[in-house]
């Protein structure tokens, strides 16, 4: 494996790709160069700051979105691979009137301290609940073990993502709805 | 954190994927999951000239049973396929041990196992499942496809045996000769970080004697180990306390770990054998 340079790549019209993407139900046309990874498109490139960069390493899960359905670090994906695909962010969750049950439950039960943690915290717990719509205290662990914070101790976030599952339940099959579809990547 | 500026390709076939490796030869990196390679891109660890993106090549993801029971996991079939897949579940014990306790949840939405082997990393779990089970690698490339047993993939840390003109297709594990069981067995830290010791078990019994067994070790040498002798020790007999101890010993002897922040050369061989104990005798080698 040989990672030694013998041409230099310059910037050229070339070199800048068109993608179609379909953010939050929305079809976007944007240009990005191939090394943008899909969290600056998010936060720069679609002004959606929802997505946090927390340590930019793939360890703590703060850039969490739903990709076609699945969660992903998109500080992980270049955005160019999103070409083609759909793409929830926490601005795609809900809206000011209208929460989620996730975002309810978060409040209802104090899952936040900074707040940081919080947008890929809810899409991770928003997965889990697409697929199990009924998960035990460790399915919800299990689900969030890949992001981290700093405030809570887990114990809030945890009861919050109950919270939710509880009401989605509460609340039917058309409140639990979610455009996002479980198909598997390919 | 950006990379370095590279040429973007995303080939929508295997002859397509094939041309560029061609053209760029190993100026070409490949990007599957890319949960490995973009970070270490972003850290400027891996500066590739050319990225090939193969994740628009349909007909990639599968893993399945040949007819006489060979499982063929293809390039892009991701964790989390794994993790949730029945066949598994119902025949692969030590795999489907093996899936969950890849990375985390985010992290096996979009990586591969084929990938993670090609990575070569010493702490992948993948690679010590391969060599547990006595697998091999298909590599595909102009001179046609070649086998590659798990044993000769990787060269070292993050250096594999394919040429830069070919690609890694499946990764296969053989037919079961027997009753197939196992588990794999990882101490880590916290979810997410890499091992401190991981221990692969595959056995395979028929007429209450173990016909074939595998064992090998992740994180404790400079590459994933194959711990033959240790395996040796449990073949052509029932499984029994003495022989599992025999094994744990063998295991242990044949780690070849540094003492770092993860713990001590001596912990990490503790590690292994305890494992080898636990994951034989107590119960947790699940039948398939």
């Amino acid at each position: 494996m040989s990672y030694g340079r013998s041409v230099e790549v310059v910037e050229t019209a070339e070199n800048v790709r068109r993608i179609t993407i379909t953010v939050n139900g929305e079809r976007r046309v944007v240009e990005v160069e191939p090394r943008l990874l899909l969290a600056h498109l998010m936060r720069e490139g679609l002004g959606l700051t929802g997505t946090h960069f927390g340590c930019d390493t793939t360890n703590c899960g703060a850039c969490t979105v739903l990709f076609d359905g699945e969660p992903i670090k998109s500080c992980t994906m270049l955005a160019v691979q999103a070409d083609g695909h759909e793409v929830t962010s926490v601005e795609g969750l809900g809206t000011h009137s209208e929460l989620d049950p996730v975002q309810e439950g978060f409040q209802a039960e104090h899952g936040l301290q900074c707040g940081f943690c919080t947008p890929g915290m809810m899409m991770a717990s928003k997965a889990l609940l697409n697929r199990n719509a009924s998960p035990t205290e460790e399915d919800v662990r299990w689900a969030l073990s890949g992001n981290l914070c700093r405030c809570t101790g887990y114990q809030n976030i945890v009861k919050a993502v109950l919270w939710a599952a509880d009401k989605q339940r509460l609340s039917g099959p058309a409140a639990a709805g979610d455009t996002s579809s479980e198909e598997h990547v390919s | 954190m950006y990379p370095s500026k590279f040429g973007y390709e995303a080939p929508r076939s295997l002859d397509e994927l094939s041309s560029l490796l061609n053209r760029y030869g190993d100026d070409a990196k490949i990007l599957a999951g890319g949960q490995s390679l973009v970070p270490m891109m972003k850290l400027r660890f891996a500066a590739p000239e050319v990225l090939v993106d193969i994740n628009g090549i349909p007909g990639l993801d599968y893993h399945r049973e040949d007819p006489d029971g060979t499982l063929r996991v293809g390039a892009l079939c991701r964790h989390v396929t794994l993790e949730r897949s029945a066949l598994l579940a119902a025949k692969h014990p030590l795999m489907a041990a093996a899936a969950p306790l890849i990375a985390d949840p985010m992290v096996r939405s979009r990586g591969t196992m084929v990938g993670s082997i090609c990575h070569s990393d010493p702490q992948g779990d993948w690679a010590s499942v391969l060599l547990a089970l006595g697998g091999h690698m298909v590599a595909l490339g102009p001179r046609g496809r070649r086998t590659i047993a798990a044993g000769h993939f990787s060269l070292g840390p993050f250096q594999n045996a394919l040429q830069p003109d070919e690609i890694a297709l499946e990764a296969v594990i053989p037919a079961p000769t027997g009753q197939r069981s196992g588990t794999y067995l990882k101490l880590e830290r916290r979810v997410g970080d890499f091992a401190t010791a991981g221990v692969a078990m595959a056995l395979e019994t028929s007429d209450g004697r173990v016909v074939r067994a595998g064992i090998a070790l992740t994180g404790v040498g400079p590459s994933n180990i194959a711990a033959t002798e240790a395996a040796q020790a449990l073949v052509g007999k029932p499984l029994s306390e003495e022989s599992i101890e025999q094994a744990a010993q063998l295991a242990a002897a044949a780690a070849q770990p540094r003492g770092d922040h993860r713990g001590s050369a001596a912990f990490k061989r503790h590690v292994v054998a305890t494992f080898i104990r636990r994951g034989l005798a107590r119960g947790e080698a699940v039948a398939a």
